[in-house]
């Protein structure tokens, strides 16, 4: 295929298409709205459905009801309308039903600055919706990647039947690239049950994997759907025991495939005596303070979260057994570095901004600089 | 025992249900139960059962149909997105007055506007039932409720004449005690292509009727009887006889419109697209 000028907006609505996508319900927002526009052109080419819904509680609604009935289903929104979504993203949780959110993140609380990047909603991307529950939340830092890890969040939110966040911003959502895509994907396709309802098929019941394989609605399986705590029956069930059960397994089934899900960037680690951490946009910039700090002689290296959710405890633990120092590189007030403290093995240093404009190198340079002092005994 | 032949729609497991002695919702659960009955086209295969969140919206999980126990006010955006993912697949939306009017509102008349092929029944108990009595957007004026324990100051909604002037193609109501008449609305209401909107008013003698002195469950569907007028007499009774606790039943309005999905379908035809 030949190189196309597009924004990560666009690349993802081609991904989510080359996944398998075929619904699409949304709410204009910006910096999200290039989404929704780009699918409401594609979609019906390909026989799939897009629809513009009353409000954005409603879009995670329609995508829900044609996720069960056996389509793959995407919503996009930004902090504000993630925010009303969240309710139906704990139902997805609850009921196992694949679906991916892409959140273009812009600047908050509330209405916020609207045009403006923000990488804001990181732990809204986590523990936005109520209770305990699982989510995987996936992170691009190029168009290309909006398109590659689209593609990712569909494959996962089908293997783990799980609401996958596709954690995007301004800069990555809005950003003009040169890309070539490929023409074809590996997909992963919607799980189906392996024995039938003579056989005694629970929809509920786990797979080898902890996961479920629910039946699609309209097959002949008469399964009931609840975000009610629920038995293996998928019927709602008041006991200590089951509902103990339900949260854990909802826990294990992301935990035990950790490995798979987390990936992470890692450049210049192998000599580095420190390193940024970063992720989305703010890890273009990033990238350029890294490179230029190794020009003027600092062993600096650079870690990018491309999977933010599960955190990728065990690898910043690893990784910074051998570093003098860490800075965590995010464009809001510092939410990653809490995690990111929780891991380290190393001083960890904030480099926070959140005044509506991206990262300088040079601010990610200076910030390095401190971090040198600092453990030098000089800051 | 002979069988009864409308028992085979239910999940006999799940049985008995967990509303109240007396409660009305059992009686309307089992007229959409006969209406399908009625209605070759609907099998327990082809049909989804969908319902939000209360009393009423329980119902689902004793239906043997594929049952989708949404979230609060959130049964028709499901709904939705189920019928226009799969045509082919009949839904039901069953929800209660306030998840329908109060939490669900917006999607409520933005359903009734798009025409989605859906049947929405709208179990009216005029009460919160499941959280203890709390006053609802259909809670008549000066009727008492916890939140509302000097008699409801706030105008309710005539959700039929909502459902009306947002764009549902078919509007009816009727009770739990007009059963006849119950089954044969909801049946019509199947048979329309496009938002099918029943409000069956149900009597909740535990949160609404003891609070308001309405007598036994009894005396409940007496009132119903009672106060009940069909919609041709409705209309020829003079304004000053339409006093009191007289409401209308029937069929309100019926329109022929393209529904959803065959208006989607023009977009597929226009892009180009394959068939679904």
């Amino acid at each position: 295929m030949s190189a196309r000028l597009m924004q990560g907006n666009e690349a993802i609505a081609e991904g989510a298409l080359k996944a398998g996508v075929r619904f699409f319900g949304g709410y204009p927002i910006t910096p999200s709205t290039e989404i929704a526009e780009s699918l409401a052109k594609l979609l019906p080419k390909v026989g799939g459905t897009f629809i513009q819904m009353e409000d954005e509680i409603a879009s995670m609604g329609v995508v829900l009801g044609a996720s069960l009935a056996g389509r793959k289903v995407l919503t996009a929104s930004s902090g504000p309308g993630i925010s009303l979504k969240q309710e139906l993203i704990g139902y997805a949780s609850a009921a196992e039903i694949p679906v991916v959110i892409v959140n273009v993140q812009r600047v908050g609380p509330s209405t916020g600055q609207p045009t403006a990047p923000s990488q804001g909603d990181v732990m809204q991307a986590r523990w936005g919706t109520h209770g305990d529950h699982s989510v995987i939340v996936l992170s691009p830092w190029s168009v290309r990647e909006a398109f590659d890890i689209t593609v990712r969040a569909v494959n996962f939110a089908e293997r783990f039947r799980v609401p996958v966040i596709l954690l995007t911003d301004e800069i990555v959502g809005h950003l003009r690239e040169n890309v070539e895509l490929p023409d074809t994907v590996e997909v992963y396709p919607r799980r189906t049950p392996k024995i039938t309802r003579a056989e005694g098929y629970e929809p509920y019941a786990p797979d080898d994997d902890l996961v479920p394989n629910v039946a699609n609605f309209g097959e002949g399986y008469h399964i009931h759907v609840t975000g009610l705590i629920h038995d293996e029956t998928g019927f709602p069930v008041g006991s200590p025991k089951v509902t103990r059960e339900a949260i854990k397994r909802m826990h294990d089934k992301i935990s035990r495939a950790a490995d798979e899900i987390i990936d992470v960037q890692r450049e210049f680690m192998d000599d580095a005596e420190f390193a940024v951490v970063s992720f989305g946009g703010t890890a273009r910039t990033a990238y350029e303070a890294v490179i230029n700090a190794r020009r003027r002689g600092i062993k600096v290296g650079f870690i990018r979260l491309v999977t933010i959710f599960p955190f990728a405890e065990k690898i910043i633990r690893e990784l910074s057994k051998n570093l003098r120092g860490l800075i965590v590189a995010e464009l809001n007030y510092g939410q990653l570095v809490n995690e990111v403290e929780r891991a380290a093995q190393c001083p960890v240093k904030l480099c926070a901004k959140y005044d509506m404009t991206i990262f300088e190198p040079e601010e990610i340079e200076q910030s390095i600089d401190e971090l040198v002092a600092e453990v030098n005994g000089n800051g | 025992m002979v069988e009864r032949s409308y028992e085979k729609f239910f999940r006999r497991n799940r049985l008995p249900h967990l509303w109240c002695p007396g409660c009305g919702n059992g009686i309307v659960m089992k007229a959409i139960v006969q209406a399908i009955e009625k209605n070759p086209s609907f099998t327990q295969d082809n049909t989804v059962i969908v319902s939000g969140i209360g009393c009423s919206s329980r119902a689902s999980g004793y239906m043997d149909f594929d049952t989708l126990h949404t979230a609060h006010g959130r049964a028709i955006p499901f709904a939705t997105g189920i019928k226009l993912a799969r045509p082919e697949l009949n839904v039901i939306v069953i929800t209660g007055d306030g998840d329908c009017t109060a939490i669900g509102g917006n999607h409520f008349i933005h359903g009734c506007r798009r025409n989605v092929d859906l049947t929405v029944v709208l179990f009216n108990n005029n009460i919160y039932g499941m959280t203890g009595g709390q006053a609802s957007p259909m809670t008549p004026l000066g009727k008492k409720a916890t939140t509302a324990p000097y008699g409801s100051v706030d105008r309710p909604f005539d959700a039929c004449k909502l459902a009306e002037a947002a764009g549902a193609t078919y509007v009816a109501r009727s009770t739990a005690f007009h059963v006849q008449h119950l089954v044969k609305t909801i049946e019509d209401g199947l048979n329309n292509r496009g938002f099918s909107f029943i409000e069956a008013l149900v009597q909740c003698p535990t949160a609404y009727g003891r609070r308001n002195k309405m007598g036994d469950p009894a005396k409940m569907m007496a009132w119903m009887r009672d106060n009940a007028v069909m919609k041709s007499a409705w209309d020829k009774l003079p304004e000053d006889k339409r006093v009191g606790d007289k409401f209308p039943i029937g069929l309100f309005y019926r329109a022929e419109a393209q529904d959803y999905d065959a208006a989607y379908q023009q977009v597929i035809d226009i892009a180009g697209g394959a068939a679904k």
